[in-house]
């Protein structure tokens, strides 16, 4: 007689074979509160639970493609997506279709694609294999070519304009630098000379660059402008006090006063609606995530993985942090959306390319050292 | 850099630098964590009450303004309830499309236009804005079949002021318009913005602005739920408005509109009182115009028109016009000097015609003089020479004096417009007077020559109709004034609940009465033997009167001739009287501009008034003009 059952669990088995159990309980647990946010987010006017749901199981399944990657593999697409990415960031500049006057968009008749995306994954992806090739002759002119390959495509994202994507993808690449050892006076130097360029960089911004960092400061001066998002989403979190006025039932989320609020407001409500409570149990939930993702980074065994892993790990928290820091009004506005909470499919499908990749980091980790 | 190739430090380094990420997560967590802290536990009921104001609106209902009726229950003001159709600019996109749309559904002219314009402008936030006013029920019904193309737009109810009566008794009712940026000073000066959210008229003028704060009445509100567009969702609670203040006037208003007939076309004044109460029984001035053309705001044209008429229809006479009295001002000279001392009843003077004052003679009317004259025939036949003599003896700061005790030269504190300040002082000369109305030290002085001329009431003399008016009410009341007033009543329109406004004794002049008695007897004398005989020839009732002209043009010693004279540059005519003599309940001060002498034109018109409230007797048309008494009577 065939095993069926064996060949079954067998396959099983193999299905899952790279699935990082603790990291999906981790994701699936945030996207399932988000997933509930963005339905009592858009409950009264356009649903989107249900296309989000849609979106999260696309994700999954490139997580789980990815995931099966061998590391030896990845570092095989650095180079190229490294460079696909670069020439779709050139023809966005070229040929990009601009919305609310940044150019950010290619359109490639079927859908609209925006490159900069790309670049949060092969940023990483780029400078940990090039410093895993030259991990045993790393010199300083290592560091300053990473740096430069950083500092195009970010300047490029920057020129979009798109601040947000562009500090994504430079922190991406910074962390890289980070764990690969950047001396501690380069950073320090480096730091200095931003503080001193400060007043260049200001006349460098957009004029509305420039309002919503005035309006961090003092939000009132402009209360039906630039400063409404802040006002309206700290009032909402605010509101909800300690426990929350419940699900559904937040007044500044169903009548309208958050804006964006299925997308990078999306925290506003589910604040408004779960209180200090909820707010507390969500950023238990992130630092679960990174802490797992630290863990995977500290076991990996190679230059290339410690890298990837290190710095994929540091952009989930970036994006954490600068979503909640700016929706509660600690942080400017830039467009940055709250991984595995907002709605959208791209950012999914990246955040989920960047799970896979640990997974695979970790799942093989074994098999590299054999 | 030298160790940058070693794998066993580099591993070290870098699972120290994991750690410093760490540290640094759970601080920038912690810091996030901390912001929530403060948010929803520190500052929880901060953002509370911010939540709450987002989404609650309070939107104003406005009362019913209090209606104003006469003495009889006559409505003079009152509100009516038309149908408008209404934006909210908030709700529609595109507002010029939305209007020509409705325009095809419904009559919408230029001047629509322009007024939605301006309200617009002046807007408040949420609030809907008239496009067209009263609509009739088939454009209600015409609208209501296509109100599915226009959202944002709405027929409501609204109410409007009208005044039923026009233009009669406009100077003294007023009129309402909307809120101007001076009205909303005036309002936040005695604390009354909150109660005034949502309505957009007040009173411009007259008892309309006097009570505003009665007949406006307490504003409603009704709490809605609204979302960020400013839609309103559901209602959560309603508080009621209170209607305002219903006035009840002493003013009788068919006393009136006999009066402002009596008028015709000519200009002038007249106010009646009752001695007994001050209450005013009329308040004329002529030429009225027609308040209801205030209300929905003036077209330019309508203002222009009032405005720049020659006549100047928009002064309110009665107060604001200052007159010399003329020589209706003779009783009171009469009574001081009984009063001082300065003269006894039956002391007689001999009266050649004129009056030598230094080298310059003072003329009599009448050439050749009165002869022998004494108080009463001083009064009853108008001697000036009488009055000259007697202004000599007195001086002018005794005359000032008791003239000012009369209430003349002072403003009478009657209900009217804003404050007292709308009405005018006129002017009562003094020594003191002079020295503050000139600056040249020469201008300052007063000089003897100038008192003689104050005695006849002319020179700088110059009063109020409704000063002239209450300084014979209180001759008529022996020397107690009561403050002039309108109103007479103010009634809660829920309750019922009366609130008469008292009669307020402002002074008693102590008068003897024998003295007043003697004015009185000459006063009666004026309408039995003297200049008012005429006017009052078959009256059933004693009445007491004085007449008195006006020079408006010096005649540097030529003969005044009426009919030779131009128009506006004519004598203005005077009467003051009161009756019944013996237990006066009215007394008045008519003032004819232009009218010639005051037993010609003012007497008649004081005849009408006192035959209708003393006997009921309705006149025909204008008061004529006594052809007879412009030849004969020269002797003021």
């Amino acid at each position: 007689m065939i095993d069926v059952i064996g060949m079954a669990r067998r396959g099983g088995r193999e299905l899952v074979a790279h699935i990082d159990f603790p990291l999906l309980l981790i994701t699936l647990a945030i996207m399932a509160v988000g997933l509930a946010t963005v339905h009592s987010a858009t409950i009264g006017g356009n649903p989107r639970a249900m296309a989000q749901a849609t979106n999260m199981g696309v994700a999954l399944l490139v997580m789980w493609f990815v995931s099966r990657l061998p590391p030896q593999k990845l570092m095989r697409f650095a180079i190229p997506l490294y460079v696909f990415g670069v020439l779709l960031l050139v023809a966005v500049f070229l040929f990009g279709i601009k919305v609310n006057g940044a150019r950010r968009w290619l359109d490639l008749g079927v859908t609209r694609i925006q490159p900069a995306e790309i670049m949060k994954i092969a940023m990483p992806l780029m400078l940990a294999w090039y410093f895993h090739k030259y991990e045993a002759t790393l010199r300083a002119r290592h560091f300053i070519i990473a740096a430069l390959l950083l500092a195009i495509p970010f300047a490029m994202i920057a020129k979009q304009p798109d601040l947000g994507t562009a500090l994504l993808v430079g922190s991406a690449g910074f962390y890289v630098l980070f764990f690969a050892g950047l001396p501690w006076k380069v950073m320090i130097g480096l730091g200095a000379v931003t503080a001193g360029a400060a007043p260049f960089l200001w006349t460098m911004l957009h004029d509305y660059q420039r309002k919503r960092i005035l309006t961090l400061i003092d939000p009132t001066t402009d209360p039906r402008g630039s400063g409404y998002h802040i006002i309206q989403s700290t009032i909402a979190i605010g509101s909800g006090g300690p426990v929350g006025k419940g699900y559904l039932n937040g007044t500044q989320t169903h009548l309208e006063f958050i804006p964006e609020k299925h997308t990078d407001f999306i925290f506003a409500v589910y604040s408004e609606e779960w209180g200090l409570l909820g707010n507390a149990l969500l950023v238990f939930l992130y630092t679960l995530l990174i802490g797992r993702g630290m863990m995977i980074a500290s076991a990996a065994p190679t230059m290339f993985t410690r890298l990837l892993a290190g710095a994929i790990t540091l952009g989930f928290f970036t994006y954490a942090f600068i979503n909640m820091g700016m929706v509660s009004g600690i942080l400017p506005v830039v467009g940055v959306p709250l991984p595995f909470m907002s709605y959208g499919g791209t950012a999914l499908v990246t955040l989920f390319t960047g799970i896979g990749i640990l997974m695979s980091i970790h799942t093989h980790r074994m098999l590299v050292k054999r | 850099m030298g160790d940058f190739h070693n794998p066993e430090g580099d591993l070290s380094r870098f699972r120290f630098r994991l750690g410093i990420a760490v540290v640094l997560v759970l601080a920038a967590f912690g810091l996030l964590l901390g912001r929530f802290v403060w948010l929803q536990v520190i500052q929880h009921e901060f953002y509370q009450t911010r939540a709450e104001d987002n989404r609650i609106a309070l939107i104003p209902i406005v009362p019913n303004r209090g209606v104003i009726t006469d003495r009889n229950g006559v409505v003079l003001a009152r509100n009516y309830s038309a149908f408008t159709l209404e934006i909210t600019p908030s709700q529609v996109g595109n507002l010029e499309a939305t209007i020509d749309g409705l325009a095809e559904v419904i009559d919408i002219q230029a001047k629509d236009r322009k007024r939605f314009k301006r309200l617009l402008d002046e807007a408040k936030n949420f609030e809907s804005i008239p496009i067209r006013t009263r609509l009739t029920d088939a454009e209600v019904a015409k609208f209501a079949a296509q109100r599915y193309r226009f959202a944002g737009v709405e027929v409501k109810a609204r109410l409007f002021r009208q005044y039923p009566l026009g233009n009669v008794g406009s100077h003294a009712i007023g009129y309402i318009g909307r809120i101007t940026e001076r009205d909303l000073k005036w309002i936040e000066e005695v604390g009354q913005q909150v109660n005034y959210k949502g309505t957009d008229h007040i009173g411009k003028t007259g008892l309309e602005q006097h009570y505003e704060f009665e007949l406006h009445g307490g504003t409603g509100y009704e709490e809605v739920e609204i979302d960020a567009g400013g839609r309103a969702l559901r209602s959560l609670k309603r508080i009621p408005p209170v209607s305002g203040n219903n006035l009840q006037l002493t003013l009788d208003i068919k006393l009136q509109e006999i009066t402002e007939q009596a008028f015709g076309d000519r200009k002038g004044s007249l106010v009646a009182i009752d001695p007994t109460t001050g209450g005013i029984l009329a308040l004329v001035s002529t030429p009225t115009y027609d308040p209801n053309l205030f209300v929905d705001g003036i077209t330019p044209d309508n203002w222009k028109e009032l405005n720049d008429h020659p006549d100047r229809p928009m002064i309110n006479r009665a107060i604001n016009g200052a007159y010399p009295p003329g020589s209706t001002f003779k009783p009171f000279m009469a009574l001081a000097a009984l009063e001082m001392g300065k003269r006894t009843p039956s002391q007689s003077i001999s009266d050649p015609g004129y009056y030598n004052f230094g080298n310059h003679t003072f003329r009599d009317d009448k050439k050749g003089g009165h002869g022998s004259v004494d108080m009463y025939k001083s009064i009853v036949h108008s001697c000036d020479t009488y009055y000259y003599m007697l202004a000599n003896d007195m001086g002018i700061d005794n005359i000032a004096r008791f003239m000012g005790s009369l209430g003349l030269g002072q403003r009478t504190g009657i209900d009217l417009g804003k404050d007292d300040s709308g009405e005018s002082k006129g002017v009562l000369p003094s020594q003191e007077w002079k020295r503050q109305r000139f600056k040249k030290p020469e201008q300052q002085k007063w000089y003897a020559g100038e008192t003689i001329s104050i005695g006849i009431g002319q020179g700088y003399n110059a009063y109020t109709p409704i000063q002239l008016a209450l300084a014979t009410a209180v001759v008529a009341n022996n020397g107690v004034m009561f403050r002039p007033h309108l109103v007479n009543q103010i009634i809660d329109a829920r309750s019922g609940e009366k609130r008469p406004v008292e009669p307020q004794p402002i002074r008693d002049l102590k008068l003897k009465q024998q003295n007043v008695d003697v004015i009185r007897r000459a006063m009666v004398g004026v309408n039995k033997e003297g200049t008012g005989t005429r006017a009052f020839a078959g009256a059933p009732y004693e009445s007491a009167g004085k007449t008195g002209t006006a020079q408006v043009f010096s005649l540097k010693g030529a003969e005044y001739k009426h009919s030779a004279v131009k128009k506006e540059l004519r004598d203005h005519a005077l009467f003051i009287a009161f009756a019944p003599a013996d237990k006066p309940k009215i007394a008045l001060a008519v003032l004819v501009e232009n009218g010639g002498f005051g037993a010609q034109s003012a007497a008649p018109i004081a005849r009408m008034v006192l035959d209708y409230y003393l006997l009921g007797k309705l006149p025909a048309g204008a008061a004529k003009e006594d052809p007879v008494a412009v030849e004969e009577d020269n002797e003021e």
